[in-house]
């Protein structure tokens, strides 16, 4: 089954949103920063809001035609949608919760439908618990089993996993995937975080304000982006303006001299010429920091700076090294205590050639 | 004690407030979820009985009960006699006044549900209908009973109104607060004494039930 998605919605904010894409049997992944309008798609092709043009279906069936002007009922699209906040029923159990949508059954169907869902989303010994009586991974496996009980067309998946334990996220993904082995449908994910990007999507839809950047595998597209926003999303925290300044074709590589000061890098060789423009991506977790020169190294870029700033997020910590351009880097709590870091601490930063991305190399 | 102004009062109560309960869910729904954009005006006319001396109510309420209107004559020729002092005609009047009682904590529970949960349910194929006696209700419980008691206990409270609509008719028209303002005026300091701390208890006991109910502290707030 496919899903054919065409639409353009211009919202009040002034927001414009023009995309088309097609999403195959499997889990697709839309990828973007907040406000690119990956939840807007969701709602649309939901129900819960109407394009102002273009055409949505589910195999052969129409949901929305601009057009023609059909617009089928939420509740006839057979569009499985599990929201952010999960939006589990407060005032009914978990087995209540997932046997919602299957009005008209026995009572007998019904129950062995809710207890083989629950099986596979493994909550079968929580089925009279209240939502809030339960863990947040166990509310995400009842919304998953609630919206797919009902064998829908499609499901819609809207940052779900976000507020969750990586091992938990990957867990519940397998799960997912399992289930979806024989069904087959259309699953689109929304989330702006790259790592979920990478661990769960078969196929990678990049947006921004509203357009399509990019498409393709996950790796493909967030791996080589070619453009800066798209690098700055998939998770590129330091993006720099450069030109080249001379090309070493046997090494495979090229230098380049940042703008707006005298740094130099070594960057893996492309297609522009010395002279020309390009910007480089690096991420923070991909330099290493030294608290005195290193030397006998592979790396082609050590640079000497000064820490300008550090804080901790979560359990990282992200400091601000000043080596002539400023530099993001992430370091383990441990990391830096051994490296005594401090404001205006001074340091080397090493980063090896292939950590480094030509984003856009003209 | 005036029993059957109380038995009256109550049978008025009960009445009113039975039907207001029907009146008021489909009245707060469409208040609450319509996306027309003159619900405001019918928010301000449920209101009006809020700021409206009973006077004022009552002097409109029996214009319009009188021969001379279309309704009222209406009225009058379906029964054969005329809507104005009689228990049917206390009962509308008092369907008016309690109106904004019974409507307002019902659309406070309403417009407190998390909209995701209706769009939830409609994902899961169910009906405007069923998702409002399957989510919409339920989670509303307090606020309806809210609605309900505040319609009754206000009913019972009313003066101005029903002594311009029903005067004081013993058995038909004479109220609680009608009995106790005619035993003041006859002097009648005990019967007046009697019936005026039964009504205060009253009062108290439905006040207590209602916040008692409310768990969250805005759930079902009741209006002013």
């Amino acid at each position: 089954m496919t899903l054919a998605v065409h639409l353009a919605k211009r919202l009040p904010t002034g927001f414009a949103l023009d995309v088309s894409f097609l999403a195959e049997s499997g889990v697709t992944i839309l990828f973007g920063a907040s406000g690119s309008g990956k939840t807007t798609i969701l709602r649309c092709v939901a129900g819960l809001a109407q394009p102002d043009a273009g055409r949505i279906a589910i195999g052969d069936r129409t949901l929305f035609n601009g057009q023609s002007g059909v617009s089928v009922p939420v509740p006839e699209r057979r569009i499985g949608y599990v929201f952010q906040q999960l939006a589990l029923f407060p005032h009914l159990t978990v087995a209540d919760n997932i046997g919602y949508g299957l009005a008209g059954l026995t009572r007998a169907e019904r129950r062995a439908r809710v207890a083989e869902a629950a099986d596979s989303f493994r909550i079968a010994n929580l089925l009279d618990r209240r939502p809030r009586q339960i863990s947040g991974g166990e509310q995400q496996r009842t919304a998953l089993a609630r919206a797919l009980v009902t064998n829908p067309d499609a499901l819609l998946l809207d940052e779900p996993l976000s507020a969750l334990d990586y091992a938990i996220q990957l867990h519940i993904m397998d799960d997912l995937r399992r289930w979806n082995r024989e069904r087959r449908i259309p699953i689109l994910y929304v989330t702006h975080s790259h790592r979920e990007a990478f661990a769960l999507g078969e196929r990678l839809i990049a947006l921004e304000q509203g357009r399509i950047l990019a498409s393709g595998s996950p790796h493909e597209v967030l791996d080589h982006p070619s453009q800066a926003p798209l690098a700055e999303l998939a998770g590129f925290e330091n993006v720099f303006d450069a030109t080249v300044s001379a090309r070493r074709e046997r090494a495979g590589t090229m230098h380049c001299v940042l703008t707006g000061s005298s740094t130099e890098l070594e960057v893996p060789l492309g297609v522009t010429t010395e002279g020309g423009g390009i910007r480089v991506a690096i991420r923070a977790g991909d330099i290493l920091v030294a608290d005195r020169e290193p030397v006998g190294l592979s790396a082609r870029n050590v640079l000497p700076g000064e820490v300008v700033d550090y804080a901790m997020h979560g359990s990282t910590v992200v400091a601000t090294i000043d080596a002539g351009s400023r530099f993001v880097v992430h370091l383990t709590p441990g990391g830096a205590d051994t490296l005594g870091l401090r404001i205006g601490a001074r340091m080397w930063l090493v980063i090896k050639t292939y950590s480094c991305r030509v984003a856009r190399d003209s | 004690m005036d029993w059957q102004a109380l038995w009256l009062t109550a049978r008025l109560a009960a009445i009113v407030s039975a039907i207001l309960l029907v009146v008021s869910l489909p009245l707060a729904h469409w208040i609450v979820f319509s996306r027309k954009r003159w619900t405001f005006l019918v928010e301000a006319v449920v209101s009006l009985p809020l700021v409206l001396p009973p006077t004022v109510l009552g002097f409109y309420l029996l214009m319009a009960m009188g021969t001379r209107s279309p309704l009222g004559r209406l009225w009058s020729d379906w029964t054969g006699h005329p809507l104005a002092f009689t228990f049917e005609g206390l009962v509308v009047a008092s369907l008016f006044y309690s109106l904004p009682f019974a409507v307002q904590p019902v659309a406070t529970a309403f417009s407190q549900i998390d909209p995701s949960l209706r769009e939830a349910s409609a994902t899961l194929g169910a009906s405007p209908l069923r998702t409002f006696l399957r989510v919409v209700l339920p989670m509303s419980f307090e606020g309806v009973v809210a609605g309900g008691v505040l319609s009754f206990a206000h009913t019972v409270g009313e003066f101005g109104v029903v002594l311009m609509v029903g005067g004081n008719i013993p058995g038909v028209t004479r109220t609680v607060s009608i009995s106790v303002y005619d035993h003041v005026q006859a002097l009648q300091y005990r019967e007046a004494t009697l019936t005026a701390l039964f009504m205060l208890g009253f009062s108290f006991l439905v006040l207590l039930g209602v916040y008692g109910l409310r768990r969250r502290p805005l759930a079902a707030a009741p209006l002013a």
